[in-house]
């Protein structure tokens, strides 16, 4: 009882150490609660995963009939042409590999321009009051609208399937970030005024920091949309290395449903690992002091 | 409004002309206050705090306190009248703790060191000694989300003590803490004044709390503010609870409370 010693005259204040020092450290998770909870948590989306894919196989097999079965493929079928004929995988493996690429590229580009946006807009008003219209536009306007234009000005290759990335994935980077920036109270920058820090200091040393779980957040949804962003590119543009976007087109054209649904697939389980990684990473950072 | 600090005057802290012995670690003289939008706070302030004294503020909610406080540390500069302190070690205490989520118990105390460029290890000192005084040396570890109410405040209290401020200034710095908790945080300020002797200027709106820690109540009227009274506490540090209920002591508490009314 370290804190006890000063006080151990007055019993009363001597609780009162105890009970701080309970509420600081909280007692050790159950592990059979904590199971329970598990338990809890994945019964039901598992219950309703049951539902789908009973709908999918009475579809599939039921109301289909066997010529226009392709429209809706069995789920074993998908996963066995898909997944398991090693020529199909080995194509929806390098797609996925242009794809992530690609996206993570453009993800990278719009996390460096958007956190420089960002801090410019928090350090300097006039920046803030000039770019902030443009900002609006460019959360209203509807993307995708722009990505002929991008082929039409860039061509048809990788550069511009980065900018459609970049495009897409900007303004959650920036308005995040920006966010967090100006999320230190008044308080907080008196204090290090008192000490006469710099705005660099400030910047360094309370502002980024400060803004780190809000931008972070904005990293997660960034990078969802930066994949999106990187199929629908690839998709409309059909140049370059094959990826997600140009798998989806030539299945579909072929009426190949059951590659058509492998490469979805595919895709889903990108945007999921990408959400996850990007949640994990953050909660690695900022998982420790966050409230 | 980052650099307000770095404009304003600042001077060796003693009166030409009135006793040059006297050891004024706060100088206020005749300080007006207006802000931009009109609204006036403060009118003709003049105050001085020596080192060893703990000066209690107490006024109507308002008033003009914590812009007085502002003032003093040049976070905010008057629109007239003159302040005089050193500015370069001013340890401020404010209402919330403000300690940097981001960083451990230990690096929220560390940061005015750090801030004065005090090499790594002798700030790493520098901070488990003020850790030390305030009984969180088990705690340094700790990020601010795990600590109490009480606690954050002890911490708070730490990092202002780790340069060793001769001025402290507290804006009501136990006002959100419940009752026990800022009885022993008061305790605790009157064992770091009695060890340290440093000036205080110390806000509060407990009469009480006001009082007991303090060797002077400056009480502020009504806004624009000005000085109504300067009550002396005469009782001896270092003061225990016990003083609550000495006759004495609740006759000052009862002037105090008579002149706030006033106010
Ligand atoms: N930046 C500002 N601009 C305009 N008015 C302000 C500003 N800061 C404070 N005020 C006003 O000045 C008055 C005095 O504020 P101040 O915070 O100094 O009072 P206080 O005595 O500390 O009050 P409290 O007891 O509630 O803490 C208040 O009416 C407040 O609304
Ligand atoms: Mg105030």
């Amino acid at each position: 009882m370290a804190l006890a010693t000063w006080h151990s005259s007055d019993p009363l204040q001597e609780s009162g150490d105890l009970q701080e020092e309970a509420l600081a450290q909280p007692a050790p998770p159950r592990r059979a609660r904590s199971a329970h909870r598990f338990a809890k948590a994945t019964l039901g989306p598992l219950a309703i995963l049951a539902v789908i894919v009973g709908i999918w196989e009475l579809v599939s097999y039921v109301v289909l009939d066997p010529q226009r079965r392709f429209l809706l493929p069995p789920l074993q079928t998908i996963f066995h042409q898909a997944f398991f004929i090693h020529s199909n995988l080995s194509v929806l493996l390098s797609a996925l590999g242009v794809t992530t690429e690609v996206a993570m590229a453009g993800l990278g580009l719009s996390i460096i321009i958007g956190m420089l946006i960002a801090i410019a807009m928090s350090e300097f008003k006039s920046m803030e009051r000039g770019l902030y219209p443009y900002l609006v536009v460019l959360q209203t306007i509807p993307i995708l609208a722009l990505v002929p234009l991008v082929g039409f000005w860039l061509g048809f290759g990788f550069t511009a399937r980065i900018v459609v990335c970049v495009l897409i994935s900007l303004f959650p980077i920036i308005a995040s970030t920006l966010f967090g920036l100006q999320s230190a109270t008044r308080a907080y920058h008196e204090l290090f005024d008192l000490h006469h820090a710099s705005r660099f200091t400030k910047l360094v040393k309370l502002k980024l920091p400060m803004a780190l779980p809000s931008t972070f957040n904005g990293f997660r949804i960034s990078a969802g949309l930066s994949v999106i962003g990187e199929i629908v590119g690839g998709y409309f543009f059909q140049q370059g290395k094959p990826d997600i976007g140009v798998l989806l087109d030539q299945f579909t054209a072929q009426l190949n449903g059951t590659m058509l649904f492998g490469a979805i697939f595919i895709a889903s389980l990108l945007g999921v690992a990408v959400f996850w990684t990007f949640g994990g990473i953050s909660s690695l950072v900022v998982g420790n002091w966050k409230e | 409004m980052g650099d307000v600090g770095l404009e304003v005057t600042e001077r060796a802290p003693t009166l030409s002309g009135t006793d040059d012995t006297a050891d004024h670690q706060l100088v206020v003289r005749s300080v007006s206050h207006t802000f931009p939008d009109g609204t006036a706070v403060l009118r003709d302030v003049s105050l001085t705090v020596d080192r060893g004294e703990f000066v209690a503020l107490i006024g109507p909610s308002g008033c003009g306190k914590s812009t007085l406080l502002k003032i003093a540390a040049g976070l905010e500069k008057q629109t007239s009248g003159e302040v005089i302190c050193h500015r370069d070690n001013i340890g401020f205490v404010f209402q919330d703790a403000t300690l940097l989520p981001f960083r451990t118990v230990q690096g929220n105390v560390e940061l005015f060191a750090e801030l004065h460029k005090v090499p790594k290890a002798k700030r790493k000192e520098m901070a488990r000694a003020a850790l030390e005084m305030v009984g969180l040396q088990r705690f340094e570890d700790k990020y601010p989300k795990a600590l109490s109410g009480g606690m954050k405040m002890r911490a708070s209290l730490a990092r202002s003590l780790v340069l060793h401020p001769h001025l402290f200034l507290f804006d009501e710095p136990f006002a959100s803490v419940d009752e026990i908790t800022r009885a022993r945080l008061n305790d605790e300020v009157i064992k770091l004044f009695t060890s340290e002797q440093f000036a205080a200027v110390f806000v509060t709106h407990s009469i009480s709390e006001a009082c007991f820690l303090s060797s002077r109540v400056v009480v502020m009227s009504q806004r624009p503010a000005r000085i109504l009274a300067d009550i002396e506490i005469p009782f001896p540090y270092p003061r225990h609870q016990d003083l609550h209920y000495e006759t004495a002591f609740v006759d000052k508490a009862r002037q105090v409370a008579q002149l706030l009314g006033e106010a």
